[in-house]
């Protein structure tokens, strides 16, 4: 199973530091990662390899937490442990800083653009979400604030499609929102994981939500038709994946083209699921695909398919260091 | 520590600290292979000083070798703690000490899970789930000030 993992390139992408996160350019084209030693790094591909493009530094002046590419693959957003999130534009080969989004009362965790590009989604250790409007003349405006978790907030992320956003948080929950009547509201509250989430991803067409723990698990939940009388909807956990991962689940991938399943965990290892065919859809069923149990010499941080090569996978660790792997089914 | 101010805990009981560590022909032998045990990461932590008083964790009872697990082969370590009161504002920050030390003398491979003793602190659960997430541990060791309260734990007198 083991064979079903292929290392294409090791690279030292933040020496002596920690590799928080990696996340590839709508077009698979380019690569950014970014790590505690206050960087963001920009790879692409020369020939064979991959190569660093450019250092992005000297504006954070804390850990990068996260990283985020615009749909267009123009903008890139940085969320650092200072309490602000940077919008990066791109001029050719350059990155130059454009703006610095301000108001989180500390560490920020997490950013996320909306499938649209105009807006954008930043999460907190203060406990909220700010969800920010961006127009045509590169203005950033904070449009709301989301106070629906009672803990630190660890992830945020967008619906493939809809302006639809999911948070998840050290209070073990994970909550839904969407705008109504101008306004945004959390639609559901997803409850099941006994500890931390650290990150979720929709499947390819939204349907569903994979989710990851500090308790060791992934979840699957499903959206069903809200219930009678009640305008919210309902989100059900329809699959736990348990017994695979020896440690915390850091983060969790869900590829939109093959709708293969990757996830990152403090046992070092990189593991792949697929879903099965299963006789009821309300019951899916996945399996152990691909297991690479010393992936990196520390706990894997992160994990993303590249949105237009199928099967090659990228994961970065602890160590500071960035793997290029490619799965064959 | 604190000249002035109010201890929460006044009078705690002191504990005999335990001798150096016996060494045989068998550690002197460098051929031998040496997995790290249960006792060298006793001696790590031993000598950490509490935030309040002037007296080490050994000797104030809050770290004993018996709670200390180490599998060299797994590259785990597992350490159990027991704040001096329940209600002791100070366990985070002595679990934090306690792990920063771990973190900076064992090498990279390590996983290192410090916890509160089942059943001695009023906030157990809490406690235990923020020393468990590296990101907040992280962010708390990027503040200067906490970070130079912890250089003070771990500063060593010399005897």
């Amino acid at each position: 199973m083991k064979d079903n993992l292929i290392l294409v390139q090791r690279l030292n992408a933040h020496p002596d530091s920690r590799c928080w996160f990696v996340c590839w350019s709508p077009n698979g084209t380019l690569l950014a990662s970014c790590g505690g030693d206050k960087a963001i790094r920009i790879w692409g591909r020369e020939g064979e390899s991959w190569v660093c493009k450019g250092v992005l530094e000297d504006r954070h002046e804390r850990t990068v937490r996260k990283v985020a590419w615009s749909p267009c693959g123009n903008y890139l957003a940085s969320a650092s442990f200072d309490a602000t999130t940077s919008i990066w534009k791109k001029k050719n080969d350059e990155f130059e800083n454009l703006v610095v989004l301000d108001g989180h009362e500390n560490e920020v965790k997490c950013v996320a653009w909306s499938p649209s590009g105009n807006l954008l989604a930043t999460c907190s250790r203060d406990k909220s979400v700010w969800v920010w409007e961006v127009d045509d003349d590169d203005e950033y405006e904070c449009s709301t604030v989301l106070n629906s978790h009672t803990q630190d907030v660890k992830h945020v992320t967008w619906h493939p499609t809809q302006e639809l956003l999911a948070s998840a948080s050290y209070d073990n929950n994970i909550c839904i929102y969407k705008e109504v009547d101008d306004d945004w509201e959390c639609q559901a509250t997803l409850q099941g994981h006994t500890s931390t989430v650290w990150s979720l991803s929709f499947s390819a067409t939204g349907e569903m939500l994979a989710s990851c723990s500090d308790d060791r698990t992934v979840k699957i939940w499903k959206e069903y038709p809200a219930e009678s009388g009640q305008g919210n909807m309902s989100w059900k956990c329809v699959c736990t994946l348990s017994g695979y991962h020896g440690r915390t689940v850091f983060d969790v991938d869900w590829c939109r083209l093959t709708g293969a399943l990757a996830t990152a965990s403090g046992d070092d290892a990189v593991r792949v699921f697929k879903e099965e065919p299963s006789p009821d859809p309300d019951q899916p069923l996945f399996s152990l695909a691909a297991h690479m149990p010393k992936a990196h010499s520390q706990d894997v941080n992160s994990v993303a398919w590249n949105p237009k090569e199928a099967g090659l996978l990228v994961s970065c660790s602890d160590s500071g260091d960035i793997a290029i792997w490619r799965f064959q089914d | 520590m604190s000249g002035g101010t109010q201890l929460e805990n006044a009078n705690p009981v002191i504990f005999e600290r335990s001798g150096e560590r016996l060494q045989t022909a068998h550690d002197e032998d460098e051929d031998v292979h040496d997995p790290i045990d249960d006792r060298e990461i006793f001696d790590m932590i031993r000598s950490i000083n509490d935030p309040e008083h002037p007296l080490s964790l050994e000797e104030l009872n809050v770290v004993e070798q018996v709670r200390v697990k180490v599998d060299d082969n797994e590259s785990n370590v597992h350490v159990e703690f027991t704040p001096t009161i329940p209600h002791c504002s100070m366990a985070t920050l002595i679990g934090l000490s306690i792990k920063v030390k771990l973190l900076r003398s064992l090498p990279d491979r390590f996983k290192i899970d410090v916890r509160i003793t089942p059943g001695t602190h009023a906030s157990e659960d809490a406690v235990n789930k923020q020393l468990a997430d590296k990101e907040r541990v992280a962010a708390a060791l990027e503040n200067s000030s906490l970070l130079e309260v912890i250089n003070q734990c771990l500063y060593t007198k010399s005897i």
